[in-house]
């Protein structure tokens, strides 16, 4: 078939085809890139840079980077993981994370991610910023201090939902989610189905009523890896 | 040769950590075996008798005094090591962070609902330990060797942690005991 291509990752031929990205490539041959703001039903966006691969030898992101024949790709190095622990560490230190009450322990993408690259405690100094919590609707709570700013809500509401509830305001360290509405969250048309919630990474945005509802050992990340659904795939596509 | 002897404290803690460490359950006879306790709550000793091999520090700074204790185990421990998220990060105490000191104290001790204190001031004598402007992880104090996440870290972590380091080996850690709840 004309529209496949070649190329290798970490030593390992994958093959492609013409359009997809590095990371959707990766994905399907079982090759695990570690990751924040994509998501498998969103358009890539490329903004929290945890995963940057070096493409013959130049650093580009894996969820915006077309793949092209016989490109040279590596990821799972020591620099890089190192790079990516980093930023996991600057978003711990900037917001206000405590794992051990948040609802969202144990099924969180940015706690599995420290775990999966090793973190046990941030290089940087906590900030302790202080954030707002918004409880004002009925069945959905945001609260800003686990907010890491990957856009999920923004881009789920606007391509998934057909709704524009969430957008950024601000800049640099004062960006934040903001809500379209004169008042608060309850008056915006967001509703507890809305894929927005769903995909939020942490605790920012949650459903209200339904918190610590699988216990402790049984959680999506407490014995299984964040990608390691994605791996699994590896040992499939060798068969296959 | 005499054994390796460790120390422990809990700073701005629950003893959760402590409770942890007990939860070895008989491997504790082992660890008497491996090593001896010196300045720690499990035996009450309040000051080193000697040099120690491994300090396990529980809970973060939150008052002078924690400091002071810290500095102290800094001093007089060759290895040490933050256990748990309070030594880590400041823990459930540090959701006061963002919070001016002043208000904390009016509100624990003047206008909180259930606050009963005819004398309308706030504690202020000289024998209590003077109280931060905020919670700070022990490592933003004094330079730590080792952490070990968890709330409270796992008896297996604490373990493994211990004999490897008491061993001299490298800590190979399953995943499933680091964790940060």
């Amino acid at each position: 078939m004309s529209d496949k291509i070649k190329f290798t990752m970490d030593g390992v031929e994958i093959e492609a085809t013409q359009g997809q990205t590095i990371m959707q490539a990766a994905d399907e041959a079982g090759m695990y890139i570690p990751r924040l703001c994509a998501h498998k039903d969103l358009l890539p966006f490329g903004s929290c840079r945890v995963c940057t691969v070096m493409v013959n030898d130049r650093p580009q992101t894996a969820c915006t980077q077309p793949v092209s024949p016989g490109m040279s790709v590596e990821s799972e190095t020591e620099e890089l993981n190192d790079i990516r622990r980093s930023i996991v560490e600057m978003l711990f230190v900037e917001g206000n994370h405590y794992c051990p009450f948040c609802e969202k322990s144990g099924n969180c993408e940015l706690q599995a991610l420290g775990y999966r690259l090793g973190m046990l405690a941030p290089r940087y100094p906590y900030m302790f910023n202080k954030h707002d919590v918004d409880a004002s609707h009925p069945d959905i709570y945001i609260d800003h201090n686990r907010c890491i700013l990957c856009a999920r809500c923004v881009r789920s509401s606007k391509e998934l939902d057909g709704k524009n509830v969430f957008q950024f305001v601000g800049r640099g360290i004062h960006k934040r989610v903001a809500f379209n509405s004169d008042t608060d969250l309850s008056g915006t048309d967001v509703s507890v189905t809305d894929k927005a919630i769903e995909n939020c990474p942490v605790g920012a945005i949650l459903k209200k009523r339904s918190a610590y509802a699988v216990p402790i050992g049984k959680r999506k990340y407490d014995s299984q890896p964040l990608g390691s659904d994605i791996e699994s795939r590896k040992a499939a596509v060798k068969q296959g | 040769m005499a054994k390796p002897k460790i120390a422990t404290a809990s700073l701005a803690g629950c003893f959760g950590c402590h409770m942890s460490l007990l939860d070895i359950d008989d491997r504790i006879l082992k660890l008497v075996e491996l090593v001896d306790f010196d300045k720690s709550p499990v035996d009450d000793i309040k000051k080193f008798t000697g040099r120690c091999a491994v300090g396990l520090i529980e809970g973060g700074c939150c008052n002078e005094e924690n400091v002071h204790n810290l500095q102290y185990f800094r001093e007089n421990c060759d290895i040490l090591i933050s256990v748990g998220e309070c030594a880590i990060m400041g823990g459930i105490p540090a959701m006061r962070n963002n919070i001016p000191l002043k208000e904390c104290l009016d509100e624990a001790y003047l206008n909180g609902p259930t606050v009963y204190n005819p004398s309308g001031k706030i504690p202020g004598d000289k024998e209590l330990p003077l109280i931060l402007d905020r919670v700070y992880p022990c490592h933003e104090v004094v330079k730590m060797d080792y952490h070990l996440p968890g709330c409270p870290p796992p008896a297996d972590l604490l373990w493994q942690a211990l004999v490897a380091l008491l061993e001299n080996k490298p800590m190979d850690l399953p995943y499933e005991v680091i964790k940060y709840d």
